[in-house]
């Protein structure tokens, strides 16, 4: 069954993803939950909790609140803590049992703003998706509820970009979370590469920014998304402040183009994909092949987060040969377009790495990776929390096969 | 970039000891988790029954706390999941799928477990999930393995048994009935084992009788034999419903004899020890004099330094800062969201002889903004005290920590000694069940 996992950790859900990627912003995440999503996620998820504060809380739903309707007390309880605490928005996040009941969400996020005066809105979370399609949603959910002007009413034209700039272009991150860059130096190693190849950072979602900072960030000429958590901002961005985004992570080789995209979608004004995520289609059904049929020219297998497993496989595989990236989380139809293997359970990831000439993963991984096939840890905080956070890389630096 | 923004603390964020209400001193709203993670969660309970093998079956996001559990305790090998999908919510299956899901890794696990401690959640509970049928057809389809009843269902525990509660009970309904081994007494439903050196043990060893404790049966059959004795003694509150309840099924004598602050408390539980056991009472004197050296000792060097005492740190800390006040000691803080039953004699000695000691929740949202230090040097009893105080200096200590009896808080003083004099690094109170292995 897809569902089991008989030794394996599972991913951080779309409940966390929501809370990290609005940690930063200045609101009130309030998850309507009975108890444990705020234990797991502040003790698994999230590395800042015991050192930065964030307006994190769980309702404490009970058995009789939730049999009866009881929306008054959510509602109430939600009013206190921010007429107490003040915050810049309020974000509503589901669990299962409000999923089930048919909580008219929608309607309490409407009360609170219109009795409040804050912004208030609801991520339609279950608890039972991965974190990417959580921290995307909220991330759009903060482009689309809370970003203001300036609104672009053209398009880029072409010449209207990068080159053409007497100052710097200004870009932003998407899609950075401490659930895949955790608390090392990847995030500032990013920030400098930006500034490297010449560009304005202007603000991050979600990472190392504020309220203002955010605020500010619709007057970016082009977005860089990093991870999957970041496409549907990006394209909220486009839509209403026509910025163009490319998507890959600049990892070694892979920098060169990822900049040279986003420089073309400066003097283009249009969205890019980078290469490692636009395989042809016919490659990819080669790959698959390979790994399923072909015991002579057996490929590794790299597992991690869409994009970075896309632009991390195609760096790596420069030098250590061929390298499929595999992704188990819930992944945008765009991304796998490419050479991207999507899996759903432990098993199919089991049988790939039987097929597979090396495998590069999580270590909790390890225990279904068969004892023949070469393992070479990649811990990731969405997938193993902070059990080898210490063994976390910087994945601008990868250097261990 | 990091930053703690900490609020001022203002009048509201706490009461004073003679306007808090009994047993709820502050009303529920949103509720706040702080870092402090030493209490036990049911995955470390579990872990207790050797050679056992938890299943939990339910959503991403609470699969990845008690999975996670299981690894920084290093015992992901004794650990498997069965998420459910949205789908399954719907489509009217789940209880097929969960019984072939079981199957499915126990036929994958490569050693056969003592026991499957198998956990549904709030969601079958709001399904109408039909439990006995799928524990019958487990039963049915793998009749030599035994299968364990347990919940983390915490949308019930406002107005019934915590998960908690539940599984101290199930897991001792697979103690079969067996002979009587005479004058074993088994200690029942605590995490941490009682302190050996405790003048319970003492009193036991005096009257010819032996004991075993959960925490230390060293295998199966050991566990099992916990069973065998013909009283139980119950020491942890949240044990008392399930060693009742296992008295009652297997005819044995119940006894609960709480960790207590009170010099008239524990002499009456010895007391009724003896009656019960019919054994000898033992003279306390020397546990006494000791007891009060070491109380001269460590006012001596602590002073008139504040002290900040939490509930996870002592399930009577009521009972333990009345104790403290009585002997000159300046407790100045509590931190809890509820006062036990038992506690209210404390309760209401302390509304009368310390009306200024402050009462803080630990769970209300404005906690998440008014912690850290405050400029004082404060001598921390538990995790959250010495969080929210700010203060390196604190008796790492989660549900009692075994500490019992007379010795108990002798032991209590030299630890508060040790913590007043010697700095602890605050950020390991995130690291979960205090005294499991851990991998951090």
């Amino acid at each position: 069954m897809k569902q089991v996992s008989y030794v394996i950790s599972t991913y951080t859900s779309d409940v966390s993803g929501v809370c990290s990627a609005l940690y930063e912003l200045g609101g009130m995440v309030v998850i309507h939950d009975p108890s444990g999503c705020n234990s797991t996620y502040n003790t698994h998820d999230e590395p800042r909790w015991f050192d930065q504060d964030s307006l994190i809380f769980i309702s404490g739903l009970s058995q009789m609140d939730a049999v009866m309707g009881n929306d008054d007390k959510f509602i109430e309880d939600i009013l206190r803590a921010a007429e107490e605490l003040s915050p810049k928005f309020i974000a509503l996040v589901r669990s299962p049992i409000p999923l089930m009941i048919g909580t008219d969400f929608e309607g309490i996020a409407m009360e609170i703003e219109t009795r409040s005066g804050i912004p208030t809105f609801f991520i339609p979370t279950t608890g039972m998706k991965s974190y990417g399609k959580g921290a995307g949603m909220a991330l759009e959910l903060v482009v689309r509820e809370l970003m203001k002007g300036p609104i672009k009413t053209e398009p880029f034209t072409k010449g209207d970009g990068f080159k053409a700039k007497e100052s710097k272009a200004k870009l932003n991150l998407l899609g950075t979370t401490p659930l895949d860059f955790s608390v090392n130096d990847t995030f500032s190693d990013l920030c400098k590469i930006v500034e490297e190849e010449g560009f304005e950072l202007l603000g991050s979602l979600s990472y190392e920014t504020d309220y203002e900072t955010m605020m500010r960030m619709p007057e970016a000429d082009v977005n860089l998304v990093v991870t999957s958590s970041g496409l549907a901002a990006a394209k909220a961005m486009e839509e209403r402040f026509h910025i163009p985004y490319v998507v890959g992570f600049p990892c070694g080789s892979v920098r060169e183009e990822v900049f040279s995209k986003v420089k073309l979608a400066l003097e283009e004004g249009k969205s890019y994909f980078c290469q490692p995520l636009l395989a042809e289609e016919e490659e990819a059904v080669v790959q698959e092949k390979i790994l399923s049929e072909n015991q002579n020219e057996k490929v590794g297998v790299l597992i991690h987060e869409p994009v970075i497993a896309a632009c991390l496989s195609a760096d790596l595989s420069r030098h250590y040969g061929k390298i499929q990236p595999v992704t188990m989380l819930d992944c945008p139809e765009e991304l796998r377009k490419g050479n991207l293997l999507c899996l759903e359970s432990e098993e199919e990831v089991e049988d790939c790495m039987k097929e597979a000439a090396f495998a590069v993963a999580d270590p909790m991984f390890a225990p279904i990776c068969p004892k023949e096939i070469p393992f070479y840890h990649l811990a990731h905080e969405a997938f193993s929390g902070r059990t080898y956070r210490k063994q976390i890389p910087n994945l601008l630096k990868i250097d261990f096969l | 970039m990091l930053k703690r923004v900490m609020a001022k603390e203002t009048e509201n964020d706490f009461r004073l000891m003679k306007d808090v209400s009994f047993p709820v001193p502050f009303a529920h709203g949103l509720e706040y988790n702080s870092p402090a993670h030493g209490p036990w969660n049911i995955v470390h309970m579990g872990m207790l029954m050797p050679g056992s093998h938890q299943i939990y079956v339910c959503g991403a996001n609470c699969v990845r706390g008690v999975v996670l559990t299981a690894a920084e305790m290093n015992a992901v090998d004794r650990f498997s999941t069965l998420s459910i999908e949205e789908e399954d919510l719907f489509n009217g299956n789940i209880e097929e799928n969960l019984i072939e899901g079981v199957l499915e890794i126990l036929d994958k696990l490569p050693y056969k477990p003592t026991a499957v401690l198998l956990f549904t959640v709030c969601v079958h509970h709001f399904m109408g999930c039909d439990i006995p049928y799928i524990y019958e057809e487990l039963r049915r389809r793998r009749p030599d393995q035994i299968f364990v009843e347990c919940y983390m269902d915490p949308i019930m525990q406002k107005e019934g048994l915590t998960p908690d509660q539940k599984l101290r009970y199930s897991m001792l309904t697979i103690l079969p009935k067996r002979e009587e081994k005479e004058k074993q007494i088994s200690i029942l439903g605590s995490d941490f084992p009682l302190d050996s050196d405790s003048e319970i043990f003492h009193m036991l060893k005096e009257g010819g009788w032996s004991w075993k404790q959960t925490p230390e049966c060293k295998d199966f059959e050991e566990y099992l034999s916990l069973g065998e004795s013909p009283v139980d003694l119950a020491v942890y509150p949240l044990a008392q419903y399930g060693v009742k309840e296992l008295t009652k099924r297997l005819e044995h004598q119940y006894l609960y004899l709480p960790q207590s602050f009170s010099y008239e408390e524990i002499e009456e539980q010895l007391q009724l020890l003896s009656v019960k056991l019919e054994i000898p009472m033992i003279d306390l004197k020397p546990y006494w004099k000791k007891l009060e050296e070491k109380l001269v000792e460590a006012k001596k060097l602590i002073g008139d330094t504040e002290i900040a005492i939490d509930m996870n740190a002592f399930p009577r800390y009521l009972g333990l800062a009345r104790f403290l006040l009585e002997h000159g000691f300046h407790v100045t803080r509590l931190y809890g969201d509820s006062i036990s039953s038992e506690e209210e004699k404390d309760y209401l000695w302390l509304k009368e002889h310390a009306p200024d000691l402050r009462f803080y929740p630990t769970i209300q949202a404005r906690m998440r903004v008014i912690y850290g230090s405050y400029g004082k040097k404060v001598l921390g009893i538990g995790q959250k005290a010495a969080y929210f105080t700010g203060s390196p200096y604190f008796v790492n200590v989660v549900q009692g920590g075994g500490y019992y009896g007379i010795q108990g808080m002798i032991k209590i003083m030299e630890a508060m000694m040790e913590a007043f004099e010697e700095k602890k690094d605050l950020t390991t109170i995130s690291h979960k069940g205090l005294g499991c292995e851990c991998v951090l």
